[in-house]
C-alpha cells in the first residue's frame, strides 16, 4: 500500500477492483465504511459477482474477469478526454511531458505488440522504450534477473528531452492518450461485458473529484489478488497506478495505490526477500554476469535521468552501502573489502525459480528436496495435480506445520490406492511447529506497519518454536561441514550466528540484527552526531559503504534503535486526524506511513487540500516539515524541483515506463487470460500476452472454447474461511460446512439444476465437485457479440480438515482447476478467469 | 451451557415477604450473571495471523503466569488500542481461541518413510539429523559452482524452501539467510502466490 | 465465583410489585445495527459464540450465506441474507443481523408463567433465567420476533443475554465490539437514536434512499435494538422483519385484563391449561422443536 488502512477514512472516492475487502479484509474495510460515513465517500465495485463489498458499494458493475485493463485504460481515455486531470501534477510530478524515442511503437500501430518484438524467443528487446536526451545514465531498474547475460543494457539518458506543454506527439502524455484511446466506451463493453451506460456512469463518478480542476478531493484505488493473479497481472496495476497519477492521487492521504495482501505478513515476507528475486530491501539479486562486487553494484545502482533543469534525489544512488552492509550483517569478519564483502557467498541467478516453476523444476527432477514451512503448496497450487505428481518424483519433503495438511498428506491423496501409495518413495518428515500466539516476533501489515506481538503461551505437546527448528537444521548442517567438509563450505561456515541461544534465536536479537549496528565509531559530519561501536542505528541514513556498519535489511533500519524495540511501540494517538499514528508500531521506510508524500502539495510546497495538510514546506525552517514523516530530501527548496518519486531515477511517478522496468510493455495493453472465450478484439491475432509461456509437462494442458470449456471461471476466498487454515476450526467450518460454486440463476435454469444440487466443474486439469449456489449476484454477460457465463469458486477445503479427514466425505481442491501459467514479471499465477464447463452430477 | 451458573438469587422471594406485609419494598431485586470469564486471566497483546490487515488482539490465559500453570486460552478479542482494528475482528480473528487450542494440533514429529501406508513417530534427534545429513548430502551432490560459460554462480538448485505466510520478518531472514548460504535458489514463499 | 448482579425492572409471573422499582435511576443500554454497513460477515456470530461458550453444531449448505435457517438455542446471533431488487432492477444484497430485540414490554416476559424466570434489568436487557425456567415454551409463542428456542435435552429456553455479563462489567457485548465496520454500535437508547436517525438522514439526503429510517417498533414498547433500513416501509424484505410487531392478542389478555389471575399462585394450574391452548393450538410443539434440533450436536 502507498497508504494505511486508517488513511482510507480521508477518501473521497474508491475504486475497489481486484479485490473484495469487505469479505476478505474485513476490519480495514471499517476505514472505507467511516469515509462513507463522515466524508460522504463513495464506493464504485467492479468484480465478476457482486460481492459483499458490492453489497455496501455505491455503484456495480460486473466485469469478466480478466479484463481489467480494458475498463482501466477506458477511465484513462474518460479522464483525458473529459479533461479530469491534475495537469500541474502530471506535468510537474510524472513523466507525461518526458519525450520517447522515436522508434518507439504502440500495439495500436504494429499487430499488437510493442516495438522490438521478437516471436521466436516471446521477449522483447526493449532499447526503444526509452527517453529521448543524452548522456548515458544508468542502472537497470529491472524487478527482477535480465534473461541474458548481455552486458551493454541500454541506459536511460542523463538529460531526457521534454515538452512542458505536453503537445509534441511523442512526449509520454501524447503516447498514453493516443494508446488509450482505442479503449471507447464500446470497446470496454465489447470486452468486459459491462453495458456502455453502466461503464460511463462508473467512469464519470470515479472521475468527478477533478471536475473543474479542483485539486481538493482524493480517491483511492484499492485491489489484491483479484489483479495480480492473472498473466498480465502487473500491468492492471500499471494501469491503476497511471489512472491515479493521472488524476494527482499518489501521495495523498485518501489517495494512492492500494494493495490489500491477503495474508499476515507476506508484506513482512516480500521485503524479507522470501522470493528468489530479490535480497533485503529490494536490492536485486546478482547474476552470473555480475564477476565482482563492484560489477553488480555498477549494474544495479541508478543515476539521475531527468530533464535538465529538473533535480532528482534519486535515493538509490545509496545502494552500495545497503549491499555492503548487508553482506556485513550476513558474514561479519569474513566479509571484507578484499573478497568483495564475500559477493562470492551469494547464489548467482539467471532464470526463473520462482512458484510454479520451482515445482516444474520439482517434476522434472532438478529440485529433489522440499522444505515447506506453515506453506501448504498442494492446495495452494495451481494445477495441484502437478504439485501432488511432483513430491511423488522428489527424495524428502520436510513439512512444518501445527495441523495436518494436503502437502504432508500428497503420498494419501484421494484417487492414490495402497499400492500406488508403495510406489511412491518419498521420505516426508512431519514437524509440529508453534502457533502464532505461541511465538513473538514482528509481522509487517499492508500497510507496511511493523508490530511486535508476544507470546502468550508455550507449544502445546513435543511441538517447537519454527526458528529453533529452523536453526537447529542449520546448525547440524553446519556441523557436518565442519567434521566432514564437502562443497564450498565457506558461507556456510562462515554465517554469522551470534544469538545468546543459537539453537533457538531470541526473535528481538534477530531483529537488531535486522536493524544494523556500527561496527566502528561513526559521526555526523552535518550533525556531530555520534554513534559508538556496537551500537544500534537510528536508521538507514546512517548506512556505510566501508564495511564499518552493518544491516539485515536497509528499509528496516530504525526498527530496533538504541531506544529499543520501536515495533512494540504502543502510542495509539494521532495528533493530526489523519490517521498516521506516528507512534504506533513502526513503519518503513523510516516511520514514513504515505509514500511520496511530498506529492499531496503543489510544487510550490503547499497542501493541494489544506484540510489534509500531510507535510508542506516550512520558509522559515528552510526545510519540509509535517504531521507524516517527509519522503523526500526535507531541506530541498520547491524551486529546485526536486520530483517526489525519490526512489526513480527520474524523480517523477513512471506514466511511460522505460527499458526493462517490465517485461511486456512500457504502457499496459489489455490481452487476455491464457484460457480466453474469445480472440482479442483490438488484436484477434495476438490474443494473449506475447511474453508469456506456456508449461511443457504432461501435466500442464490449457483448454480452449473448441475443447468445449466455454465457462469464465474465477477463484477467490469467503469471508468466513481463511485459506486452508480454518477447516480446522469448528466456529469457521459451522460457517460454511461445505464447499459450493457460484452460478447465476439463468445458467442453472439453462442447464435444469437448483441451489443446493452436486454439480461438477471441469478445467482440462481436473474436476471439482461442490453444491451449486444459484444467484441473481452473478449475471450472464455478452462478450464480443457471445453469451458468456460466469461462475465463482470459493477455495477453502481441501482434503485433510474436520469436514474432510479419510472417512469423510473427501473434497476435491478448487486447485485441480487451475492453469499453470504466470505474470512475467511478478511470476503469480493465473488464478482468475480460465475455462472450465459445467455438468450436472 | 450450564444453567446454574445463572442461578437467579432469591432476593425475590425475601422482596415478595416484605412486600406482602407492608405493601411496599425498599429491597430491590437482583438477577445473578454469569462470571464474567476474562475477570482474572492474563492478557497477552497480539497480531492476529490471518490477513495483512494485521488485527491487534488480545488473548486472555487462564492463570496469572504463575510457574505452575500451564496457560489455557480462554478468550481472545480485539485491542481496542490498536489504531487499525479498534477492538473489532472479523470472523476468523474472532475465532482464534479454537485456532490456538484445537485438537487437530500436531503434537510430535513424524516421518513417512519411501513406500509407506502410514506415518510413524521419530524423535526429534533422529529427525533432525536425518533432514541435515539428507540436506548435505543433496547439497554436495549437486551444488553449482560454475555455469557453463564460466562465471561463479555457488548456487544449489536442487533444494527448495516454501515459506509460509504467517511466518514472521526475524524468522524469514534467519530462513533467507541460511537458505542463501547454502545456496539455494528455489526459495518462495506465500508472498508470491 | 463471583456474584455479578444486575438489578431488575421486571419479573416474569412474580406476585406483586417488582422489589426496588423506582430506587435507583439508570440509563437504557441499546444496539443500533445499520443494515446499510453490514457487510454480512459474521464477526457477530462468531464473537457470540465464542464469548458464550457456545457448543458448535453442524450445518448444511442451502443456497445461500447464511449460516443456518433460524437461530437456535444454541446460536443467538444470526445474519440473514436476503437477495433483493428494487424496481428499477438494481439489486441489493440485504443482510441484518438477527438476534433478541431487548424490546421495552416484552412479549416473552409477558408470556412466561413461571416466577423470575424471564426478567428485565434496570438497563433494559432481557434475560432468561434458566434456573427458574419450566420448559413450558409460552415465551415463544410471546415473542413476536421469534427467538427464544427450546433445548430439548435441558428442557430450558434460551437467547442472546446482550451479553449481560459483559455489560454489568461495564463493556459492551461481544457482537459489538467485535463489528468490522461499526455496523453495530452500542451505547444508551437516546445515542443510539440519535445516531440512527442521523444516519438515516444522510441516507434520504446524499445516497439516494429516499425511504430510509429507524426501525424501533413501538407496538412492543420500542427495542432495546434498532434497525437503520434503507427502506423502513418494508423491514419485511430484511429477512421477515415485522412491519408493526406486537405481543400477541392471547398473551395481552392475561396479562393485561386477566393479570389478578397471576397473582393468585393457586391457580397457576389452570392458567397453564388455558395458555396451553392458546400456544399451542394450531401447531405440534414436537414437531416445532425437533425441526428446529436437526443436525445439531447438544
Amino acid at each position: 500500500m502507498t497508504n494505511g488502512w486508517v488513511d482510507m477514512k480521508n477518501t473521497d472516492m474508491m475504486l475497489i477492483m481486484g479485490g473484495n475487502p469487505a469479505e476478505n479484509h474485513p476490519c480495514g474495510f471499517k476505514w472505507p465504511i467511516e469515509a462513507k460515513r463522515t466524508r460522504g465517500a463513495k464506493i464504485i465495485s467492479v468484480d465478476p459477482r457482486f460481492t459483499r463489498t458490492s453489497a455496501v458499494a455505491d455503484l456495480f458493475c460486473q466485469i469478466r474477469a480478466g479484463s481489467d485493463i480494458a475498463f482501466l485504460g477506458g477511465v484513462i481515455r474518460y479522464a483525458i478526454e473529459n479533461n479530469r486531470i491534475a495537469k500541474d501534477y502530471l506535468v510537474n510530478f510524472t513523466n507525461a511531458a518526458f519525450i520517447v524515442r522515436p522508434g518507439f511503437q504502440l500495439p495500436g500501430d504494429t499487430d499488437g505488440v510493442f516495438s522490438g518484438f521478437d516471436a521466436k524467443t516471446q521477449s522483447y528487446d526493449r532499447s526503444t522504450w526509452n527517453y529521448a536526451g543524452t548522456g548515458g545514465g544508468g542502472g537497470d531498474s529491472s524487478p527482477h534477473p535480465p534473461g541474458g547475460t548481455s552486458p551493454a543494457a541500454p541506459k536511460l539518458p542523463e538529460k531526457v528531452e521534454f515538452d512542458l506543454s505536453l503537445q509534441n506527439p511523442n512526449c509520454v502524455f501524447q503516447l498514453l492518450r493516443k494508446h488509450y484511446s482505442r479503449y471507447t466506451p464500446e470497446m470496454v463493453e465489447r470486452i468486459t461485458g459491462i453495458p456502455k451506460e453502466q461503464f460511463l456512469k462508473a467512469a464519470d463518478l470515479y472521475t468527478s473529484i477533478r471536475k473543474d480542476g479542483d485539486m481538493k478531493k482524493a480517491s483511492t484505488i484499492i485491489y489484491a489478488v483479484g489483479w495480480t493473479q492473472h498473466s498480465f497481472g502487473t500491468q492492471i496495476i500499471r494501469t491503476a497506478a497511471i489512472l491515479q497519477l493521472v488524476l494527482g492521487n499518489v501521495g495523498r492521504a485518501g489517495g494512492g495505490v492500494n494493495a490489500l495482501r491477503g495474508h499476515s505478513n507476506i508484506q513482512g515476507a516480500t521485503d524479507m526477500a522470501g522470493l528468489f528475486d530479490s535480497l533485503p530491501g529490494y536490492l536485486k539479486v546478482p547474476t552470473p554476469a555480475d564477476t565482482s562486487f563492484d560489477a553488480w553494484i555498477k549494474r544495479i545502482t541508478p543515476t539521475p535521468s531527468k530533464p535538465a533543469p529538473w533535480d532528482s534525489f534519486n535515493y538509490s544512488s545509496n545502494t552500495p552501502k545497503f549491499a555492503v552492509s548487508y553482506l556485513k550483517a550476513l558474514y561479519g569478519d569474513a566479509a571484507t573489502k578484499q573478497n568483495g564483502w564475500a559477493f562470492d557467498y551469494l547464489p548467482k541467478v539467471d532464470r526463473n525459480y520462482s512458484w510454479v516453476q520451482m515445482w516444474d523444476d520439482m517434476y522434472n527432477g532438478t529440485v529433489k528436496g522440499m522444505l515447506a514451512f506453515g506453506m501448504n503448496g498442494v492446495a495452494i497450487g495451481p494445477n495441484s495435480k502437478k504439485n501432488i505428481d511432483a513430491l511423488k518424483k522428489a527424495d524428502f519433503l520436510v513439512v512444518g506445520e501445527i495441523y495436518p495438511d494436503e502437502t504432508s498428506e500428497f503420498w494419501k491423496s484421494p484417487g492414490i490406492t495402497t499400492d500406488e501409495m508403495k510406489q511412491i518413495q518419498t521420505t516426508v518428515y512431519r514437524l509440529p511447529c508453534a502457533g502464532f500466539a505461541e511465538k513473538d516476533g514482528s509481522f509487517t501489515n499492508s500497510a507496511r506497519w511493523l508490530l511486535w506481538k508476544n507470546t502468550a503461551l508455550p507449544t502445546p505437546g513435543d511441538a517447537r518454536l519454527d526458528q529453533a527448528i529452523v536453526a537447529q537444521i542449520f546448525l547440524k548442517i553446519r556441523e557436518l561441514y565442519k567434521k566432514e567438509g564437502g562443497k564450498f563450505p565457506d558461507p556456510v561456515l562462515n554465517l554469522t550466528w551470534n544469538y545468546s541461544n543459537p539453537s533457538s534465536p531470541p526473535l528481538a536479537e534477530v531483529l537488531k540484527e535486522v536493524n544494523g549496528k556500527a561496527l566502528a565509531d561513526l559521526e555526523d559530519p552535518a550533525t556531530k552526531q555520534q554513534i559508538k561501536a556496537g551500537q544500534q542505528l537510528p536508521g538507514f541514513a546512517w548506512l556505510k559503504d566501508d564495511g564499518t556498519t552493518s544491516c539485515g535489511n536497509w528499509i528496516y533500519s530504525g526498527s530496533f534503535t538504541e531506544a529499543g524495540n520501536q515495533t512494540a511501540r504502543r502510542d495509539p494517538s494521532d495528533p493530526s486526524g489523519l490517521g498516521v499514528h506516528p507512534g504506533w508500531g513502526w513503519s518503513w521506510p523510516a516511520n514514513r506511513r504515505v509514500l511520496y508524500n511530498r506529492a499531496s502539495c503543489d510544487v510550490d510546497g503547499k497542501p493541494w487540500d489544506p484540510s489534509r495538510k500531510q507535510v508542506w514546506w516550512n520558509e522559515g525552517q528552510q526545510k519540509w516539515v509535517g504531521n507524516d514523516v517527509p519522503d523526500f530530501k526535507v531541506d530541498s527548496k520547491p524551486k529546485d524541483h526536486m520530483g517526489p518519486f525519490i526512489m526513480n531515477p527520474e524523480g517523477v511517478g513512471r506514466i511511460f515506463a522505460p527499458l526493462s522496468a517490465f517485461a511486456d510493455g512500457p504502457f499496459p495493453e489489455h490481452y487476455e487470460p491464457i484460457e480466453s472465450p474469445i480472440d482479442n478484439p483490438f488484436h484477434p491475432q495476438q490474443t494473449h500476452n506475447p511474453v508469456v509461456k506456456r508449461f511443457k509437462t504432461p501435466d500442464d494442458k490449457y483448454g480452449t472454447p473448441k475443447d468445449g470449456y466455454t465457462v469464465v471461471c474465477t477463484t477467490y476466498r469467503l469471508t468466513e474461511l481463511y485459506h486452508y487454515w480454518t477447516k480446522n476450526n469448528p466456529m469457521n467450518v459451522q460457517l460454511v460446512p461445505e464447499p459450493f460454486v457460484e452460478i447465476s440463476v439463468e445458467m442453472a435454469n439453462e442447464m435444469g439444476f437448483t441451489g443446493g444440487e452436486k454439480i461438477k466443474v471441469s478445467s482440462i486439469r481436473g474436476d471439482y465437485i461442490a453444491k451449486a449456489m444459484v444467484t441473481k449476484r452473478i449475471k450472464p454477460l455478452m462478450i464480443d457479440g457471445k453469451k458468456v457465463y460466469p461462475i465463482g469458486l470459493p477455495i477453502h477445503q481441501g482434503y485433510r480438515g474436520i469436514a474432510e479427514d479419510e472417512g469423510k466425505d473427501a473434497r476435491t481442491l478448487a486447485n485441480l482447476l487451475t492453469p499453470t501459467v504466470v505474470d512475467p514479471n511478478a511470476y503469480t499465477p493465473e488464478f482468475k478467469g480460465f475455462l472450465v464447463k459445467v455438468e450436472k452430477v | 451451557m450450564n444453567p446454574s451458573r445463572r442461578d437467579f438469587l432469591k432476593y425475590t422471594a425475601v422482596g415478595g415477604t416484605a412486600a406482602a406485609v407492608f405493601g411496599f419494598d425498599l429491597q430491590p431485586a437482583y438477577a445473578q450473571l454469569r462470571t464474567l470469564k476474562i475477570a482474572r486471566a492474563s492478557e497477552t497483546r497480539s497480531t492476529c495471523p490471518y490477513c495483512a490487515v494485521g488485527c491487534g488482539t488480545i488473548i486472555y490465559t487462564i492463570g496469572d503466569r504463575a510457574k505452575n500453570v500451564t496457560a489455557q486460552v480462554v478468550h481472545v478479542e480485539g485491542d481496542p488500542d490498536h489504531p487499525t482494528n479498534r477492538g473489532t475482528l472479523c470472523p476468523k480473528g474472532s475465532s482464534l481461541q479454537q485456532e490456538i487450542m484445537n485438537d487437530r494440533r500436531l503434537l510430535k514429529p513424524q516421518v513417512r518413510r519411501p513406500g509407506a501406508t502410514d506415518w510413524q513417530d521419530i524423535s526429534w534427534d533422529d529427525a533432525l539429523n536425518e533432514i541435515a545429513a539428507r540436506v548435505k548430502k543433496t547439497r554436495d551432490d549437486t551444488f553449482i559452482e560454475k555455469d557453463a560459460a564460466g562465471h561463479t554462480v555457488n548456487r544449489l538448485e536442487s533444494l527448495a524452501w516454501i515459506g509460509g505466510c504467517t511466518d514472521t520478518n526475524e524468522f524469514n531472514y534467519l530462513v533467507v539467510k541460511a537458505m542463501h548460504a547454502l545456496g539455494v535458489v528455489h526459495l518462495e514463499n506465500q508472498a508470491r502466490v | 465465583m463471583s456474584q455479578e448482579t444486575l438489578r431488575i425492572q421486571k419479573i416474569s409471573a412474580h406476585a406483586g410489585a417488582v422489589p426496588g422499582e423506582g430506587t435507583q435511576r439508570e440509563f437504557q443500554v441499546c444496539k443500533l445495527i445499520d443494515t446499510t454497513t453490514c457487510i454480512g460477515c459474521k464477526a457477530c456470530e462468531v464473537a457470540c459464540m465464542e464469548w458464550n461458550d457456545l457448543p458448535f453444531g453442524q450445518t448444511v449448505f442451502d443456497n445461500t450465506y447464511q449460516t443456518m435457517p433460524d437461530t437456535r438455542w444454541n446460536y443467538w446471533n444470526l445474519i440473514r441474507f436476503n437477495e433483493h431488487e428494487t424496481e428499477d432492477g438494481t439489486l441489493m444484497w440485504l443482510m441484518r443481523k438477527d438476534q433478541c430485540m431487548h424490546c421495552a414490554d416484552p412479549g416473552c416476559l409477558a408470556a412466561c408463567p413461571s416466577d423470575g424466570a424471564i426478567v428485565q434489568y434496570t438497563n433494559g436487557i432481557v434475560d432468561f433465567q434458566q434456573a427458574n425456567c419450566i420448559g413450558c415454551g409460552y415465551c415463544i409463542t410471546g415473542c413476536p420476533f421469534n427467538i427464544p428456542k427450546f433445548n430439548s435435552e435441558t428442557k430450558r429456553v434460551y437467547k442472546c443475554t446482550l451479553c449481560a455479563d459483559r455489560v454489568s462489567e461495564g463493556l459492551e457485548p461481544a457482537c459489538i465490539k467485535s463489528c468490522p465496520t461499526g455496523c453495530l454500535h452500542f451505547g444508551s437508547k437516546d445515542d443510539m437514536k440519535y445516531l440512527a436517525e442521523t444516519r438515516a438522514k444522510q441516507l434520504r439526503d446524499h445516497y439516494n434512499f429516499p425511504k430510509a429510517g429507524v426501525y424501533d417498533p413501538p407496538g412492543v414498547g420500542g427495542t432495546g435494538v434498532i434497525y437503520v433500513l434503507h427502506d423502513v416501509t418494508e423491514p419485511e424484505n430484511y429477512g421477515g422483519l415485522p412491519k408493526d410487531p406486537h405481543i400477541p392478542l392471547t398473551v395481552k389478555l392475561w396479562k393485561g385484563p386477566l393479570k389478578w389471575l397471576g397473582n393468585l399462585a393457586m391457580v397457576g394450574g389452570l392458567i397453564g391449561l388455558f395458555v396451553h391452548y392458546l400456544r399451542f393450538g394450531p401447531k405440534s410443539r414436537d414437531e416445532e422443536f425437533e425441526t428446529k434440533r436437526e443436525g445439531e450436536q447438544p
